[in-house]
């Protein structure tokens, strides 16, 4: 096991996919800037960096990837997808079921978002749930630095364009990764402290959260489940609803807004497929409904908290109570 | 490869004629279908000029680049119409046919989609990509609508200083769905954005099929020659309107008067009979020809059957 950050992780990833296909390459703002590494390794013509446009950036994307490259692009920003929608939304999710099966296409979109650097809602914008929305696309946000490697490697191999979402809050966390070839396939997601009292489900920066709700939890006689989904779309229905059957309480937990997000969804599926193995109703724990502020006393209230979920599922067993007596 | 024929290029553009008018008098059975008659000596002079190690990328108005690089009629009517026989299992419809297997790919109805897509396309070419084959190069057709996009600046911007080996044709047809060019550029013509660019580029007469093969077998050989993207822009005129059906009310008929004048099949089919290269007996059977094959093609469409209900969701995911 090597203790590594996840700008690590993620650099690991890129070259050992590089080195393995030579139909791997990348591009973006900066990428042969940043990456001096991958550009002294395989050279300009797989390692590009690209003009501040991210409009073509993805469409290019596309275009290759539907002939015959694995492209890898770096978006920086997540709030920046907002000009690269047609080449990611119309054109990679859409041109494979308009033509028939034609054309596939193998392609990742990299950016980051998150509360953790004061840059204010035009850079930190958590706003996965809109790609989980749209068809043919995948959707991943991992939490620790050997799944930020791993499902990288698995996002590179995927025949489909995947969306990877990096919490920036996280870019510089050490943490274990195994040593060698680690591959962590899409749409699974982990359990990571099993219980049986409630299920935490969360991803990203909120997992964390979530795992110290758990530690907090457990000093009040509450014995927390927590799932981190890791993979958004494919969604791993099948750990969640084998979770909540157990525990009968649900909290979902997010950085990003409530409306038709991540939280939303699961709850669905949940309220559709396990609605009588509830004791209490679903809660979600989120951000706010609101652009995130730079003020870095404002930008951190907006993401939940140990104390928050903690709160919610105390709230939930509380009112499990109520209802059995 | 052997040049065509004058002749084959007037029959051609005939045959992309009856294809979309016949579509129009469907309009019912063809939803949203956009023609490009008028258009019709731009896509034939300028696919027929291309190499089948080419690709294409087209866009809504799609019917004469496809019929030109040689698509069976039949499937195409079938697309349109939503049928499983279609080039694209009717899924497409009318407005995003791709032919993989004609080279004619990834279409897309986005206006100025085909231009962020083709620099891709043009990138795997020169980076070896699988879809791709040696020697060939990117040729991608739009409009002036397009050229107002954002993304037009974005993808030459690109092209030119990737070097990417794409042909650009601008197909100024002088509409922009419901809107005049004149409403939303401050000059006639889209090459001098081109020009701004960096790009090796021309103006000609987009409704002379000669001119604009001669052109474009120009220009494909300069991009194959040098790697390096060309603009080409061929002046022409929307002759029906935005989508079928559409009564063009908002066109002017002095305007459309003129161009039906230089309507692009009339002119070829003028200078053979005057050069005494086709007789009037066999521009009838021309003519004979062209409304049997389309005839069949509705046929064949019409009896094709619709998609199974479970292609609803399959080829979401790879």
């Amino acid at each position: 096991m090597q203790t590594i950050s996840v700008s690590d992780a993620v650099s690991q990833a890129l070259a050992e996919e590089m080195r393995r296909d030579p139909r791997v390459m990348m591009f973006g703002e900066g990428v042969a800037t940043k990456r001096g590494d991958l550009l002294t390794e395989f050279g300009p013509q797989r390692v590009r960096n690209t003009p501040l446009a991210e409009g073509i950036i993805a469409g290019t994307a596309a275009g290759a990837a539907a002939m015959g490259l694995r492209p890898v692009i770096d978006l920086l920003f997540a709030p920046f997808l907002s000009l690269a929608m047609d080449g990611i939304m119309n054109s990679a999710g859409k041109l494979r079921f308009l033509s028939g099966g034609q054309f596939e296409f193998p392609m990742v979109v990299m950016t980051m978002t998150g509360a953790g650097w004061g840059v204010g809602a035009q850079h930190n914008h958590n706003l996965e749930a809109m790609f989980v929305h749209a068809p043919g696309l995948k959707v991943v946000m991992p939490s620790s630095t050997a799944d930020f490697k791993g499902l990288l490697k698995s996002a590179i191999r995927d025949n489909n364009p995947v969306l990877f979402f990096m919490d920036l809050a996280l870019a510089h966390t050490p943490g274990p990764v195994p040593e060698g070839e680690h591959v962590v396939p899409l749409g699974q997601a982990a359990v990571l402290k099993p219980g049986h009292d409630v299920t935490l489900v969360s991803y990203a920066k909120t997992v964390g959260s979530c795992l110290q709700a758990a530690e907090q939890l457990a000093a009040h006689g509450v014995d927390a489940e927590v799932i981190d989904l890791r993979t958004l779309k494919p969604l791993d229905e099948a750990t969640i609803l084998r979770s909540v059957r157990k525990t009968g309480r649900l909290v979902v937990v997010h950085e990003a807004a409530a409306p038709c997000g991540v939280g939303a969804e699961v709850a669905a599926i949940v309220s559709e497929r396990a609605f009588g193995a509830l004791k209490a109703p679903i809660k979600r724990v989120t951000g706010p409904d609101a652009p995130a502020a730079s003020s870095w006393v404002l930008e951190q209230a907006g993401v939940p908290q140990a104390e928050t979920v903690v709160k919610a599922a105390l709230g939930l067993m509380a009112e499990t109570d109520t209802l059995v007596v | 490869m052997p040049s065509p024929s004058r002749t084959s290029m007037l029959e051609t553009m005939m045959l992309i004629r009856a294809h979309e008018e016949k579509l129009a008098t469907i309009a019912g059975q063809a939803p949203g279908t956009c023609t490009a008659v008028g258009q019709e000596a731009a896509a034939v002079g300028a696919v027929m000029a291309l190499q089948p190690r080419d690709r294409i990328l087209t866009n809504h108005r799609s019917a004469g680049h496809l019929l030109a690089r040689g698509a069976d009629p039949g499937r195409l009517m079938a697309e349109v119409m939503g049928r499983a026989t279609g080039y694209c299992k009717g899924k497409s419809g009318s407005l995003h046919v791709s032919a993989r297997e004609l080279g004619v790919v990834l279409t897309s109805t986005i206006v100025g989609g085909e231009l962020s897509l083709a620099t891709g396309v043009a990138l795997a070419q020169k980076m070896g990509g699988a879809g791709t084959e040696p020697g060939g190069i990117t040729t991608v057709f739009f409009g002036d609508g397009a050229a107002c996009e954002g993304i037009f600046h974005e993808a030459l911007n690109l092209a030119v200083t990737w070097q990417l080996p794409v042909l650009y044709i601008c197909e100024n047809n002088q509409w922009q769905a419901f809107v005049r060019r004149d409403e939303t550029m401050p000059h006639e013509h889209v090459r001098p954005w081109a020009e701004g660019h960096g790009l090796p580029s021309l103006t000609v007469d987009g409704n002379d099929v000669e001119t604009v093969h001669a052109a474009t077998l120009a220009a494909a050989e300069q991009v194959r020659r040098t790697g390096k993207p060309y603009f080409l822009e061929l002046n022409t005129y929307r002759a029906r309107g935005h989508f079928e059906p559409d009564d063009q009310s908002y066109v002017p008929p002095a305007e459309l008067a003129r161009w039906k004048a230089r309507d692009p099949i009339t002119l070829q089919r003028d200078r053979l009979l005057a050069s005494g290269q086709l007789g009037h007996g066999e521009y009838a059977h021309i003519e004979q020809r062209v409304a049997a094959l389309v005839e069949a093609a509705f046929s064949f469409a019409q009896t094709s059957p619709w998609p199974d209900l479970r292609e609803l969701t399959t080829d979401v995911y790879a």
